[in-house]
């Protein structure tokens, strides 16, 4: 394989830099969502928290729990749709007979994804602090592992589903909005890992979200660090990323052989 | 001594399962020539381009193109050579300068705007350099996908029916820019054509495919001479039809 090249991954995140500097309603429905949960939940919030002790402890913990979700679901989606406007725009066949490699397909993936997470969940953080008062950088230093961890895991599952449309063809797009949500419960957002049932926890366990969230939670009512929680979603995430940039490549070597990058599209 | 080839082909084949969309073919296309693959739909032609562009793997068969064997070492080769096809877009809200700017960054083009001035004049797109490629007539996008091919000088050039959806003066005109490269760079042109005036025009060397096979090579003269025929447009009923060389029909 040739090296990576810094110039080509920076030549496609241009193209998607371009497409988002383009509309301004796109930058808009970037930050949409990520506010409007947070203005729900911080209504939730505040009612909650005349009526639950856990809520008197630490008021921020549903805004944080939502938040964070948000920086996992935006880094998800942040990646897989872009990639599907190649899909849309018949350009995938173009980009692969220039000089760029996958890899370099899914750095630039990966960078858009964080552009658009920091955007997205950024303003929504911000707007927290005069609606709320809450102030998401109160969770500290730990802030950058759990925000990292989470990124991470959303651009591993984000691999997986672009590789899944590359391989069934659009009819599978909707897994991308679906994924995310069906690994919801199991992650322990809103309630530690100990409320599921015995037999899912095992299967919470396995996801690097859940340790985040429980690093999360550890941080706001014990106010300790859990290192080694972090650790874990790292270990976890290294796994997961590597079975989804893996996962990419093979679908993109399987469409080299069936042919199906000359006609991707709608 | 063989004659150095820049594009050599043996025994490729492409297989979907029981469906040879290629069978066995071999040729080779000598520097500054211009060849033609022809062919009815199904024969073969896109398949053995995107197996030339390392897009499609194929089932058994060598490919060296400059030297290189393909699709081994096709990110050798890629930034050499470029493509253009009606069939293929670019994004579609993105301008037409964002677009070749960024496939020119993409083939490590320098003097980015320098070469987009260049191509905008030669081929007359200068004018909606502005416009969301989404928005231009299929014309004005055939004329862009070859700005778009242009931009890195390849030494190779490929074409999927370059003068599709084009008015007869604007495919003119797109001849003309594209032999005037040709005498200029000294490139090798492979182009996939129904246009059988076009290729009688542009090319020395056609190779007719007919269900995956080479059914005849030749010149374009030395084909309408064989089949004893006015024109290529007959030569290539003929051989879409089965029809031998030297065969007479009543």
């Amino acid at each position: 394989m040739s090296a990576i090249s810094l110039r080509r991954i920076s030549a496609l995140a241009l193209r998607y830099l371009y497409l988002l500097r383009g509309s301004w309603i796109r930058v808009l429905e970037l930050a949409y969502w990520p506010t409007v949960q947070m203005i729900l939940w911080g209504f939730i919030t505040q009612y909650l928290a005349g009526h639950s002790d856990v809520l008197n402890q630490a008021a921020g913990l549903l805004l944080s729990g939502v938040l964070l979700w948000d920086v996992l679901f935006r880094s998800q989606l942040g990646l897989s749709v872009v990639f599907f406007e190649e899909l849309h725009s018949r350009n995938l066949g173009q980009l692969f007979i220039s000089p760029l490699q996958p890899l370099e397909l899914i750095l630039a993936l990966i960078f858009i994804s964080l552009v658009r997470t920091l955007i997205g969940v950024g303003i929504a953080v911000a707007l927290a602090i005069p609606f709320y008062g809450f102030n998401l950088f109160t969770l500290g230093p730990s802030l950058i592992g759990f925000f990292f961890n989470l990124l991470l895991m959303g651009w591993a599952i984000g691999l997986m589903v672009a590789a899944l449309v590359l391989r069934y063809g659009m009819g599978a797009e909707s897994i991308a909005w679906a994924a995310i949500f069906a690994l919801a419960p199991l992650c322990g957002i809103y309630y530690p890992v100990a409320t599921l049932p015995g037999w899912l926890q095992p299967l919470s366990w396995v996801l690097p979200a859940s340790h985040v969230f429980e690093g999360m939670r550890a941080v706001l009512l014990e106010h300790t660090f859990r290192l080694d929680q972090l650790l874990y979603a790292l270990l976890l995430n290294a796994g997961y990323l590597s079975l989804g940039i893996g996962l990419f490549l093979a679908a993109v070597h399987q469409a080299r052989e069936r042919g199906s990058l000359l006609q991707s599209g709608e | 001594m063989t004659e150095y080839a820049v594009i050599r082909v043996e025994s490729l084949c492409k297989h979907y399962g029981s469906v040879r969309a290629v069978d066995g073919i071999s040729f080779s296309v000598t520097p500054g020539a211009t060849c033609a693959l022809l062919g009815g739909n199904g024969a073969g032609k896109t398949t053995t381009i995107a197996m030339l562009l390392g897009l499609l793997l194929p089932t058994s068969g060598q490919i060296r193109i400059l030297g290189e064997e393909v699709p081994r070492h096709r990110q050798r080769v890629l930034p050499r050579m470029n493509f253009s096809s009606p069939y293929m877009d670019l994004p579609q809200r993105l301008t037409v300068a964002e677009n070749l700017t960024v496939y020119a960054r993409l083939y490590g083009v320098r003097r980015i705007r320098e070469r987009l001035d260049i191509l905008g004049r030669d081929l007359d797109i200068a004018d909606f350099f502005k416009r969301p490629y989404g928005s231009l007539s299929a014309g004005q996008k055939t004329r862009v996908a070859l700005a778009k091919a242009l931009l890195n000088e390849p030494e190779i050039l490929l074409l999927d029916e370059p003068t599709a959806s084009l008015d007869p003066d604007t495919a003119d005109r797109m001849r003309r820019t594209l032999t005037d490269y040709q005498t200029r760079s000294g490139a090798t042109l492979l182009l996939a054509s129904h246009n059988m005036s076009e290729v009688e025009r542009l090319c020395d060397q056609v190779i007719m495919l007919r269900a995956g096979h080479i059914v005849a090579t030749g010149a374009p003269r030395e084909l309408i001479h064989r089949y004893g025929r006015k024109d290529m447009e007959e030569v290539f009923l003929d051989i879409a039809r089965g029809i031998q060389s030297g065969e007479v029909i009543a």
